[in-house]
């Protein structure tokens, strides 16, 4: 029983944090049929938000009294961030490729590339900086009346919004620099994200110690999904995307703007990365490639859960887990350790983290033997589908 | 008519005498730090011509032929440890000892062999590939599941190689620069040049090959695969012949430019298997233009070439670089460097820069030899 709770955890643990980040991955791919191979890096901006959020609440005395607080605060953050580059990205190269996935493919990742060099190279203090000018220079327009932004000195009014925007961003990033003096310099060192004091240690249950890190993971997976599953299904915005996502040309017809609907999701998608990245922070530390670890998982889920289904994402980045900590911790030779010696040794040999990998590749080739559309295909009777 | 007739075989005539004057110039006239380099991209050209054979000519975009291309390198470098073991004890390649192994692995033993080492060098990654085709191409997984599913198997593979300290040396490869062939040190400079040389004639080869490929009917099934996968089968071809054998031609080509890699940089590990290196395959066919294997050759030789100026200047921007061609590459140059030159894109830049002022807004009409117009 105690064995079996552990491995459970385990398992659950493990794939919560493959969940929610496929999550995003998932949401997107269903939209608009485009793997955003620049996922892993919207992730490790999510991490980055982590890792500054958590320095200004170190160094400036009157966020000093609410640090135990900053991992929520830095959810919120990263969600913003990714969002805001996810939506540039979709503005500025994706948008021009819609309807060649491949090619979509290659762009994201020589975005990713980018954003990798970009965080080495770049002062985190003038990327936030950055990141902090694009976001009021997108978003602002929105608050403008249309009146204004349409007519005679609209293209004035949008020129100086995005002026504003820049030079908010240059203030932010002085402003940033001289406070923390360690976001000043260019690094391409890994960096650690500490845990606050109440998030660390373990709760004890049944005799096994639960990581309370981990709890937390669990807990930021089970909102977001939660959150997600409401947006999709109850609030207008939702509906519509589910709509574009069963039918496209359709829904254009009836009169659904389909770029909107792109534009929103392609942030909530990211966003959800940047979540994802908080996870992903309280692992481990936090370097250019953090991304890269994670983003086959999320692959692994997508091909395995299916197209435009929630409930596929959830139990392929589950079932994922689950074998992974099956196969890689060797538990099956603990639960039955007199079988027979050519299936022991067989899966003695699989036993480590990265072999438990290859298992699961195999694993997943032959169910697609079965099921090429994955867990629940979306149903169709086009050709193509 | 003889093939000299024309002035357009007296130009290909000039061509090739050129090339193959730059090739067995080319040991003399270059440094040989610099042509190691040169020899390396070249065979680097070889695999370029397997990504464009599969997606140029086939349309499927593979990320994992990194997969095939490292395991071309390390049944070559498996055949030069053996070929020099003789000398360590047990008569078995030196890293066994670090890790206690006594007796050879049991794969080991045919790569004893040159014959079979020089066959397996190409059977053995199209084998690979050919299963690895049928069983995604069976299902009709294509586009991006196929994309996601070869970059899979690749960290797969990369797991597998690099776990394994045992079998293979795990992350450290297998070192081929020290090892003895023909009485000779693999990384001397003789043995470097005649590397050189066959790498040279095997691009050659390679190109021959691919371009017989696609030439004929067969090339036009892979055209029309790439163009409308559903018609051809509605037309009474079964796709998955098809695309299982190009993709397993493709793996034979990576495993061949893997071998000539290995013993010209002198060590294959898995670090041929990584992620970056598979997709930047498909960049140098990208810029060079996907569906032309001139495009292919000349892409991957000339953006290595690129590649080493800049890092040896500049080792921070090259990423930069390479990011913005990816997608420079897919939104302004969807046909690459030369598909944009045949399709007349040179002369539409010196139109909008106002230089040439006669722009034909109609294609022309293709006539063919009885001079009528081709409908």
């Amino acid at each position: 029983m105690q064995l079996f709770l552990e491995s459970l955890f385990n398992g659950v643990a493990i794939g919560s944090v493959l969940l929610v980040a496929a999550l995003g991955l998932a949401i997107v791919f269903g939209l608009m049929g485009v793997i955003n191979l620049a996922h892993g890096e919207l992730m490790m901006l999510g991490a980055y938000s982590t890792y500054i959020t958590q320095l200004i609440f170190k160094q400036v005395s009157f966020l000093k009294p609410f640090y135990d607080s900053y991992v929520i605060v830095a959810i919120g953050i990263a969600f913003l961030v990714s969002g805001t580059v996810g939506i540039l990205l979709e503005r500025t190269v994706i948008r021009r490729l819609y309807g060649s996935p491949l090619e979509t493919l290659l762009a994201t990742w020589g975005v990713s590339l980018i954003l990798q060099q970009f965080v080495r190279s770049v002062p985190l203090a003038y990327a936030s900086g950055l990141v902090i000018a694009l976001f009021f220079g997108l978003f602002s327009p929105l608050f403008i009346s249309d009146d204004l932004l349409h007519g005679a000195k609209g293209k004035l009014i949008r020129a100086s919004t995005w002026g504003f925007s820049a030079l908010l961003g240059v203030a932010t990033g002085g402003i940033l620099s001289s406070l923390v003096s360690k976001l000043s310099r260019a690094s391409a060192r890994n960096v650690d994200v500490t845990a606050p004091s109440w998030m660390r240690g373990g709760i004890d249950f049944v005799g096994i110690t639960f990581p309370k890190t981990r709890l937390l993971i669990i807990l930021i997976t089970l909102i977001s999904v939660l959150i997600v599953i409401f947006f999709l299904d109850k609030t207008a915005w939702g509906i519509r995307i589910r709509a574009v996502t069963q039918n496209r040309p359709m829904s254009d017809c009836l009169g659904i703007s389909t770029e909107t609907v792109d534009i929103i999701t392609f942030g909530i998608g990211s966003g959800l990365a940047g979540v994802a990245g908080v996870a992903v922070s309280l692992l481990g530390s936090v370097g250019p490639n953090v991304g890269g670890n994670y983003i086959v998982g999320c692959f692994m889920v997508v091909v395995l859960g299916g197209v435009g289904n929630l409930l596929g994402t959830i139990l392929a980045s589950f079932s994922i887990g689950i074998m992974t900590d099956l196969i890689g911790a060797g538990r099956l030779l603990t639960i039955w350790p007199e079988m027979p010696s050519p299936l022991y040794s067989t899966i003695d040999f699989f036993a480590t983290t990265s072999m438990a990998r290859v298992m699961i590749f195999a694993l997943i080739v032959i169910f697609l033997q079965f099921r090429p559309t994955g867990m629940f295909p979306q149903k169709g009777r086009m050709v193509e589908s | 008519m003889s093939i000299f007739s024309t002035k357009k075989s007296w130009i290909n005539l000039t061509i090739w005498v050129l090339i193959i004057a730059l090739i067995i110039a080319a040991p003399s006239v270059l440094p040989v730090f610099r042509l190691n380099l040169l020899g390396r991209y070249l065979s680097l050209a070889i695999v370029a011509l397997g990504v464009d054979l599969i997606w140029g000519f086939t349309g499927m975009l593979s990320l994992g032929q990194g997969i095939f291309f490292a395991l071309g390198g390390y049944c070559a470098a498996m055949f030069l440890q053996l070929n020099s073991a003789g000398e360590f004890p047990n008569g078995i390649p030196e890293f066994f000892g670090l890790y206690g192994v006594e007796k050879l692995p049991f794969f080991w033993e045919p790569f004893k062999s040159s014959i079979f080492t020089l066959i397996s060098i190409w059977l053995l990654p199209a084998i690979i590939a050919g299963l690895l085709g049928y069983l995604v191409f069976r299902n009709r997984i294509k586009g991006v599941y196929f994309s996601i599913l070869t970059q899979a198997a690749l960290l797969v593979f990369f797991n597998f190689f690099n776990g394994q300290q045992k079998l293979i040396n795990g992350t450290n490869g297998l070192k081929t620069d020290v090892t003895q062939l023909f009485g000779q040190m693999v990384g001397s400079e003789i043995m470097q040049r005649w590397f050189f040389w066959i790498t040279a004639i095997l691009v050659i080869f390679a190109w021959f090959f691919a371009r017989w490929i696609v030439r004929d009917r067969f090339g036009n099934i892979l055209i029309g695969i790439r163009d409308d996968e559903a018609r051809v089968r509605f037309t009474g071809y079964n796709p998955v012949i098809f695309k299982t054998i190009i993709f397993s031609i493709a793996g034979g080509l990576a495993g061949v430019s893997g071998a000539l890699y290995t013993v010209q940089s002198g060590i294959v590990s898995p670090q041929f298997m990584t992620v970056p290196f598979s997709i930047e395959m498909v960049i140098w066919v990208a810029v060079g233009g996907r569906g032309t294997l001139l495009g292919a050759i000349l892409g991957a030789v000339l953006i290595n070439y690129a590649k080493s100026l800049v890092s040896e200047a500049l080792p921070a921007s090259w990423m930069f670089i390479q990011g913005g061609l990816f997608i420079l590459v897919v939104t302004a140059l969807p046909e690459g460097v030369l598909g944009w030159i045949r399709t007349g894109g040179p002369k539409k830049l010196l139109f909008l820069i106002g230089i040439n002022k006669k722009l034909e807004t109609y294609p022309s009409l293709e006539v063919n030899e009885q001079g009528e117009v081709k409908s």
